[in-house]
């Protein structure tokens, strides 16, 4: 089984707003994780546990205070932004609790996005957001601004989006936090297809209806790891 | 890449009309303040610069002026007024200055002009055949004086075009016969029209239209040495020999020196009553009083550029705060910070340059404006288009590089939080 991404005894800490300034929060306090090629992970833990703090330094959005962040075997934590952005652009997919649609723009130029910064010929890019945004069902939808579009619509151009470089790992922050469970369930049957075709999913969620599709969950308590769970799916 | 990032920039200022309008009209106004106001400048220097060039640049203008009087009691005493030019200080040009080739002289009489009943108060011009050429002056019918008139001391004169235009509005003047003051004269030419610029005081300009030319000869013969001069109730007598000189100069170069001996001359026969005119000197003085005017009115217009541009940075700080998260996302999906500024700068750029453009299109037409209704000559060169397109497009450069730096530096966790 081929290794993804690696942490390595990774640590963040945050520096405490006033009225502490000087103390520390320790948001992530030693932690190792492999994520194998393929495989669907789920975070879970209260508010307050790292579990976002992890995701930020997964999707490169972060850099780790100490430890190392191995992303097809290259350690990433000590990338500069621009490295970063093209880890980001290149190897990772992000589908947010609130979709976060660029929102004056059409689905279509919302799935682009992505490409335009991996430097896509602008034919070719519009000829994989259409298919794209064929396969994620949104057929008819391709013109509309996402003010137009439904709650599961929403989110289906932002897997679409997601998709868009073919990335390594597709990181997902809640993605059925907004939508209600009729459509959290499509969303969620949504990624199985995708793993199942082979992609690497990482996601954090509340939920444990969520959870319960991964393969593995992850428990997080106060920085650290509290349990492992097989989901043996 | 370049082409999508002016597009996307395109869009969002559409996005929000009425406040890019409004954004660019800082820009816009400024742009036509320095194009109107270097037009008015350019105009009024140019109309300056024309009225000297017609007085000819290689030429030098000796002018008989009236002497300060000294004490009221003694010039009534003394019922002739004597002053200005000579017949000898023009022999003494002629025998001593150097490196001139052509000099004329010139009387001027006030006098009464008749045909038939008609009277039209004009100046009769004593001068010379070589006047026509110094003093730049085109026929439009006939001829303008020879030497055999001035040897034959013929009664032939050339009228100006406006008084030509007077007294013989259908037939042709050529061949009339004219009445100035006592004597009858026939009119031998007419004169092409000079136009604006009348009444320089110091030239041989558009005065020429409203005169009378006639052989300086035959002018002493006629008048006689002393003038009656009838001014406001009261009479005096004036006896001036010649009213100007003109000297040609063989070249640019010579202007200069010419210019000095003439003036050494003057110090010593004419301290007070005769005045050098060096239209080089003028021209000169002319174009470097244009390139201060123009200076300073860049200079005002330019600040009013800056206030645009004041404006527009302030609008993109608060469009960098309004699409915080717009970058978030952005930065997420893989924009470097690059990408932000550029996205960012294309937008001010686009604002201060269609700005740019708009007052271009309005700064052509508003000297237009100025010239119609205010009657101020105006020029737009090319120059001033280009100093205040670059100028606004600059601008946008210089006021977008802050807000961009600013959207770029965002932390993207951060961004994407901000609700």
């Amino acid at each position: 089984m081929t290794t993804v991404a690696e942490l390595v005894d990774v640590h963040r800490y945050y520096k405490m707003e006033l009225p502490n300034p000087d103390d520390w929060v320790r948001a992530l306090d030693g932690v190792s994780l492999t994520f194998t090629k393929g495989e669907y992970a789920a975070i879970v833990g209260q508010s307050g546990s790292g579990k976002s703090t992890m995701l930020n330094l997964l999707g490169c959005l972060d850099r780790p205070t100490s430890g190392q962040y191995l992303l097809d075997g290259r350690d990433v934590s000590q990338f500069d932004d621009d490295a970063l952005s093209w880890e980001r652009n290149q190897r990772l997919g992000f589908v947010f609790q609130a979709y976060n649609l660029i929102p004056h723009l059409t689905v279509l130029e919302n799935i682009e996005v992505p490409m335009e910064y991996a430097g896509t010929p602008a034919n070719e890019a519009r000829d994989r957001s259409h298919m794209l945004a064929e396969r994620m069902g949104l057929g008819a939808r391709m013109g509309h601004r996402p003010a137009e579009l439904s709650g599961g619509q929403q989110q289906r151009v932002a897997i679409a989006r997601a998709l868009a470089n073919e990335p390594r790992v597709l990181l997902a922050d809640e993605p059925t936090g907004n939508l209600d469970s009729a459509t959290g369930q499509e969303i969620l049957a949504l990624m199985d297809v995708l793993n199942d075709e082979g992609a690497t999913l990482i996601v954090v969620t509340h939920d444990a209806n969520v959870a319960a599709r991964a393969h593995r969950v992850i428990h997080m308590l106060d920085g650290r790891i509290e349990k492992i769970e097989e989901n043996g799916r | 890449m370049i082409p999508r990032v002016v597009a996307l920039a395109w869009k969002s200022i559409m996005l929000h009309r009425l406040r890019s309008f409004l954004t660019v009209l800082g820009i816009i106004v400024g742009v036509v303040a320095v194009i109107a106001m270097l037009a008015i400048g350019e105009g009024a220097s140019e109309a300056a610069q024309e009225q000297i060039r017609r007085m000819g640049s290689r030429n030098l203008l000796l002018a008989s002026v009236q002497p300060p009087q000294s004490d009221s009691a003694a010039s009534e005493n003394r019922r002739v007024l004597e002053y200005g030019l000579k017949h000898d200080d023009f022999q003494r040009i002629v025998d001593t200055v150097p490196e001139i080739t052509r000099i004329v002289a010139r009387r001027d009489i006030p006098v009464d002009a008749r045909v038939g009943t008609r009277k039209y108060t004009t100046v009769v011009m004593g001068t010379s055949a070589d006047y026509a050429d110094v003093a730049n002056l085109r026929m439009r019918h006939g001829r303008f004086l020879t030497a055999a008139d001035a040897g034959s001391r013929r009664t032939v004169c050339v009228l100006g075009a406006k008084i030509a235009e007077r007294f013989f509005r259908s037939q042709s003047p050529v061949g009339q016969r004219i009445r100035l003051a006592r004597h009858y004269f026939d009119v031998v030419g007419v004169l092409a029209p000079r136009g604006e610029g009348t009444g320089g005081t110091g030239g041989t300009g558009g005065e020429s239209d409203d005169a009378v030319f006639v052989p300086l000869q035959t002018m002493k013969e006629r008048w006689g040495d002393i003038v009656r001069v009838v001014q406001s109730g009261s009479r005096s007598y004036t006896k001036v020999q010649l009213h100007r000189i003109t000297v040609e100069a063989a070249n640019l170069d010579a202007v200069r020196r010419i210019a000095r001996s003439l003036s050494r001359m003057l110090d010593r026969w004419h301290p007070y009553d005769v005045k050098l005119t060096v239209p080089l000197d003028l021209l000169e003085e002319a174009k470097r009083t244009k390139r201060r005017y123009n200076l300073i009115l860049g200079f005002i217009a330019g600040f009013s550029l800056l206030v645009g541009g004041i404006g527009i940075m302030n609008i993109m700080l608060a469009t960098v705060v309004e699409r915080t998260r717009e970058i978030g996302i952005r930065r997420a999906l893989g924009a470097k910070r690059s990408h932000i500024i550029r996205q960012f700068l294309a937008e001010t750029v686009l604002l201060s340059v269609s700005g740019g453009l708009i007052g271009l299109a309005l700064g052509v037409l508003a000297p237009m404006a100025i010239s119609h209704f205010a009657g101020m000559p105006t020029v737009v060169t090319p120059f001033s288009l280009i100093l205040a397109f670059g100028i606004s497009a600059g601008v946008g450069v210089v006021f977008g590089l802050y807000p961009a730096a600013q959207a770029a530096d965002l932390d993207p966790v951060v961004a994407l939080r901000r609700e």
